[in-house]
């Protein structure tokens, strides 16, 4: 009989903040730039550069901390990790071991058991490396430090995860938070979001963990959920066949669907950390604490509640739309301008997720404002332009984020409701077509639509089909 | 009209008096760079102090400082006065190497803030001054650019790290320069040159610009030749500097109001622990005479027991080879310096580099640096000397709570000869006894000419203050010096 | 010499500080090593038991910088002095996770 085997997963996931400088420079985070654009003595480390500590980096991993019921570390410090690549200007890299601001929280996961709670055993403050490039013509590789000293938290959790749906599940509900927060966008594609995936495997029923393997360059969840399987099995190959598992890091190659490892005998992975001598430690108050207290937004369990309670919207629409911070607030912001939330969330369930889907966009990427929607709402409304009119206007929204009402001014776009200029066009079309007219009279009811067609082309689209059914029916 | 002085007596004045000379009109800045540089084309091919020589900038630079201190807008006493700068200082545009191969053609694009701080006070920069390699050494002799002698007698060394500081200040190739400390590489030096030389207080100089050798001990401090150039220069290079994360900020850096002539009641300790055995008897007699002096013109002096004074060094040498070699892991042959030719691979171009670009003591220090650090020696070293130096910084509190200085000698010898010290490292280590401490605890130093030895080689007398006190230092330094010089 | 330091260890170190000893260095550094750390282990000597280890001389805390850019681009300052440099970027022997 096969023996069984429960995986044991933990996950160290690194966010990039959201600031508008380096953690211990005032360079630019902005991305893209000329390589080196963004760089300085300090993040480049040129000899006598000297760090200073960004104290929205602090706030941020606070708030983090706090949202994830951690227990803030009062006094923490800054330690150096001490290891030779070409991306660490410094051959440290400056991050907190010894005394990591925040520890001992937890989030809840909701899984097919029920909900679950995955432990977090510390959260730290480090600084990022910069960008290494394969040269495509000569046998060499080129270091771009902007990306040097971005301020990175490093969220580690508890092995308490048992499946790629469960990691999968963490995953979402950190970015929510850290989302909700404003501390980073965490775009797993785009590297604000990073998970290095700790695995070991054993008989269901044991009491020690399996020996433990990290695994490294997991750029999307699809490619998490593969490693996890590939690794779960390579695992239990190697025990099934009697051989010991050896705790390494290994990279994944999504292409090929396999690991392999990233062992080098120039690398003894003995960081000699020590306290960082050019930084003082970070003595939090109970003033600071209740400041970053304070600041908290409304979480989305919260904001689910308050929905259904405020808003008559179904229930699936309150969970996509919660579902990032940026969606809500547009809703929200929306609403307060004086639309109407069932038109609201219809506008961003339908027009608005459709073209995040064709154009592989995340809802934090919308870019139109409350204000433009509210008054492309109230352009429907008054029916100053009909729903097709609407739906082109919203597009050009989407991309540029227009005012609607002058797009349609300046375009001319709205529906003409000259009740006689209508019935003159109607009447138009009624005599250029008689054999339509002929077919409805004879009972086809598909006939009026081509007519109401024709209509529309006629008025160039700036007519209410509603109105121009209603007109064709009484004249025929 | 400006006058012309003779160009000797003109290399004999101190920073402040000259200044004074130019603001009356007696010389100008530009004859003053003229004539010091006149003197290092004279004497530098024998004592080496110079590594880069500025030459025809720092010609132009005084040229400038001239016109400006004519208009009235530059108004401090350092205006002027052609400086010398250690070279592990930054200096824009100026080649900087810490005296070693692996920057051997490194120009940085920023200046340290000390050195900022002299440029907007008037001083102008001659050029940069020999060094231990990346301040590793108590000789100078490991310097890759060749060793310095001692001006007083070229045989000997001019100490280190400081040492083509303190030679330069010596030789008159310079009228002040900066040095920087450690575990005693400003007033080591000074000692055996015969010249003053400080550390401030921990935090009190910017350390911004100055390449980090033991970054929780290191300090930028003046070497002069007075008490009152010191005082003077001290006052225009600190700053609080926001670049700096461990940069103090203090209200009380008027250092030149305690240049006052009055010891009475100065307490004044001298730990027994000091004047023991291997301490040279011409120079423990020099020290006391010196203590005696202070006595006589009313300071109460007594001799009392420090404590841990043998447990220092193996705490400094812990402490700073740990922190030295993580500092020294930027120099791969990435960013900028020295870089091995025809290395098989990434890691190969970095161990040759290196091995190529560092010299012994370096990467003998880099080495012990790595291993207290290495995983399962990190409590049993690092943290070890961590807590022994706050044991240290305690007995210097419960001393500072009975006496205002506590007086002892700057090295238990005077200078060596040349060629004598790096075949025994740790015999080389234990000359630094009685400065290294006072990096430990973070407090404030100097060091003052008192005499010679038989062989003419000169003696310091060593002051230490409780953190922030520089100014009984100064106040008992000068009042020494001034007594000293009256004969009484 | 209480501390006996083999050629493992040396190799071990040079790994994490990137050095390569020729054979006489080697036997050097093993020496000096060894009589430093025996040196050091006077430390040892002393009851340090309840004390902190003090990394920091002054109780100096918190000192920060506020989020605002301050620097511009300063890509010619930081590519001044590069042995080799490409594009813009700093050229190094092929690595093997750049992307």
């Amino acid at each position: 009989m096969a023996r069984e085997y429960e995986t044991v997963i933990g996950l160290e996931v690194h966010v990039e903040l959201a600031t508008q400088t380096k953690i211990f420079c005032g360079c630019s985070t902005a991305f893209g730039g000329r390589p080196n654009s963004h760089t300085c003595p300090v993040c480049t480390g040129m000899p006598g550069s000297l760090p200073v500590l960004n104290k929205k980096v602090l706030e941020h991993a606070v708030a983090v901390g706090l949202a994830t019921n951690c227990d803030i570390t009062r006094y923490c410090k800054f330690d150096r990790k001490n290891y030779f690549y070409p991306d660490n200007p410094q051959n440290y890299q400056i991050s907190q071991l010894y005394l990591p601001v925040c520890r001992n929280g937890y989030v809840e996961i909701e899984t097919e058991e029920g909900i679950k709670k995955v432990g977090i055993h510390e959260i730290h403050m480090e600084e990022d490396a910069g960008k290494l490039i394969h040269d495509e013509w000569e046998d060499c590789s080129l270091v771009d430090y902007n990306r040097s000293g971005v301020p990175l938290i490093e969220i580690v959790s508890e092995p308490d995860m048992r499946s790629a749906q469960e990691v999968i599940a963490y995953l979402e509900k950190l970015r929510l938070i850290i989302q909700y927060l404003g501390a980073s966008d965490c775009k797993l594609q785009e590297g604000s979001m990073r998970a290095d995936v700790n695995l070991s495997v054993r008989e269901v029923g044991a009491k020690e963990f399996g020996t433990r393997t990290e695994m490294k360059n997991l750029n999307s969840f699809r490619s998490i959920a593969r490693a996890i399987e590939g690794e779960k099995n390579r695992q239990i190959d190697l025990l099934e066949s009697g051989e010991a598992v050896i705790q390494e890091t290994r990279r994944w190659d999504d292409a090929k669907e396999t690991s392999y490892a990233m062992r080098s005998k120039e690398d003894a992975q003995d960081y000699r950390y020590f306290p960082d001598p050019d930084l003082v430690p970070v003595s939090i108050s109970e003033e600071f604490l209740e400041e970053i207290r304070s600041r908290q937004p409304e979480f989305r369990t919260e904001k689910m509640k308050r929905y259904r309670e405020e808003f008559d919207i179904p229930d699936y629409d309150i969970d996509i739309i919660t579902g990032s911070k940026h969606m809500a607030d547009i809703f929200e912001e929306t609403v307060a301008l004086g639309a109407q939330p069932k038109k609201v969330s219809n506008w961003l369930m339908v027009e608005t997720l459709r073209l995040l889907k064709e154009k592989e966009l995340d809802p934090e990427d919308i870019r139109f404002s409350p204000e433009h929607l509210a008054k492309l709402i109230a352009l429907t409304e008054s029916k100053a332009v009909n729903s097709t009119v609407a739906k082109e206007v919203f597009e050009v929204m989407f991309e540029e984020d227009i005012d609607p009402e002058s797009y349609v001014e300046e375009k001319g776009l709205k529906t003409v409701n000259d009740e006689g200029a209508l019935r003159r066009t109607v009447e138009e079309v009624i005599a250029a077509n008689p054999q339509s007219v002929e077919d409805y009279h004879n009972g086809k009811e598909k006939a009026i639509g081509f007519l109401v067609g024709q209509t529309m082309k006629a008025m160039k689209g700036k007519a209410d089909p509603a109105g121009v059914n209603r007109l064709l029916k009484e004249l025929l | 009209m400006r006058g012309k002085m003779d160009k000797s007596e003109l290399l004999h004045l101190s920073a402040v008096e000259l200044n004074r000379a130019i603001r009356e009109g007696k010389t100008t800045a530009v004859e003053a760079m003229e004539a010091v540089l006149e003197q290092i084309e004279k004497k530098d091919g024998q004592y080496n102090c110079y590594v880069t020589v500025a030459g025809d900038t720092a010609l132009a630079k005084a040229a400038e400082v001239q016109k400006k201190i004519e208009a009235g807008e530059l108004t401090g006493p350092l205006a002027g006065v052609p400086v010398a700068v250690k070279d592990n200082m930054c200096t824009e545009g100026l080649l900087t190497t810490c005296s070693s191969k692996i920057l051997e053609n490194f120009v940085p694009a920023f200046s340290a803030e000390a050195v900022l701080q002299l440029e907007r006070a008037g001083a102008v920069v001659i050029g940069k001054t020999n060094m231990d390699e990346f301040a590793m050494g108590s000789t100078t002799e490991t310097s890759a650019y060749g060793v310095t002698r001692n001006p007083r007698n070229p045989e000997h060394v001019p100490g280190g790290s400081s040492g083509g500081s303190a030679a330069a200040v010596a030789a008159e190739e310079c009228f002040f320069a900066l040095g920087s400390d450690t575990g005693g590489s400003i007033r080591q030096p000074a000692s055996y040159c015969g010249v003053v030389g400080m550390k401030p207080t921990y935090g009190t100089v910017s350390r911004y610009g100055l390449v980090a050798y033991g970054s929780s001990l290191d300090q930028i401090g003046p070497l002069t030749k007075t008490v009152e150039d010191c005082a003077a220069v001290l006052e225009t290079i600190a700053s609080h500097d926001k670049k700096d994360s461990t940069s103090v900020e203090r209200a009380d850096t008027d250092f030149t109001s305690a240049l006052v002539k009055d010891v009475k009641g100065m307490r004044i300790g001298i730990p027994r622990d000091y004047l023991g055995e291997g301490l040279d008897s011409e120079v423990r007699d020099a020290v006391l005479a010196a203590a005696e002096l202070l006595q006589a013109n009313g300071a109460v002096v007594e001799e009392f027991d420090l404590s841990l004074v043998e447990y220092a060094i193996p705490t400094y040498y812990t402490i700073a080879a740990a922190e030295a070699s993580s500092n020294l892991e930027r120099f791969d042959g990435i960013k900028y310096g020295y870089r091995a030719k025809d290395a098989a691979g990434l890691h190969q171009m970095y161990k040759k580099t290196r091995s190529q670009g560092f010299g012994p003591e370096v990467k003998r220090r880099i080495m012990l640096g790595s291993f207290v650090l290495s995983s399962g020696y990190y409590d049993a070293y690092y943290l070890k000397a961590l807590r022994v130096k706050a044991m240290i910084k305690k007995a210097f509190d419960d001393a500072f709570a009975k006496y205002d200085c506590i007086l002892g000698p700057v090295a238990p010898t005077t200078a060596p000869e040349l060629g004598r010290s790096l075949a025994d490292p740790i015999k080389m280590y234990l000359g630094d006894i009685y400065t290294i401490s006072v990096n430990l605890a973070g407090l404030p130093g100097i060091s003052v000419p008192c005499g010679a030895d038989s062989r003419g080689l000169p003696i310091g007398l060593q002051l230490i203050g409780d953190c922030f006190n520089e100014k009984k230092l100064i106040q008992t330094a000068y009042t020494y010096e001034q007594c000293a010089k009256e004969g009484n | 010499m209480a501390n006996f330091i083999d050629d493992r260890t040396i190799e071990y170190v040079g790994i994490l500080a990137k050095l390569e000893l020729s054979d006489e260095e080697r036997e050097a550094a093993k020496k000096d090593m060894g009589r430093m750390l025996d040196y050091i282990d006077k430390l040892n000597e002393l009851d340090t038991s309840g004390v902190e280890p003090m990394s920091h001389v002054f109780p100096v805390q918190n000192v920060f910088r506020e989020d605002v850019v301050t620097n511009g681009d300063e890509s010619e300052k930081t590519l001044g002095n590069a042995p080799e440099e490409k594009d813009n970027m700093f050229v190094v022997p092929r690595t093997f996770e750049g992307n």
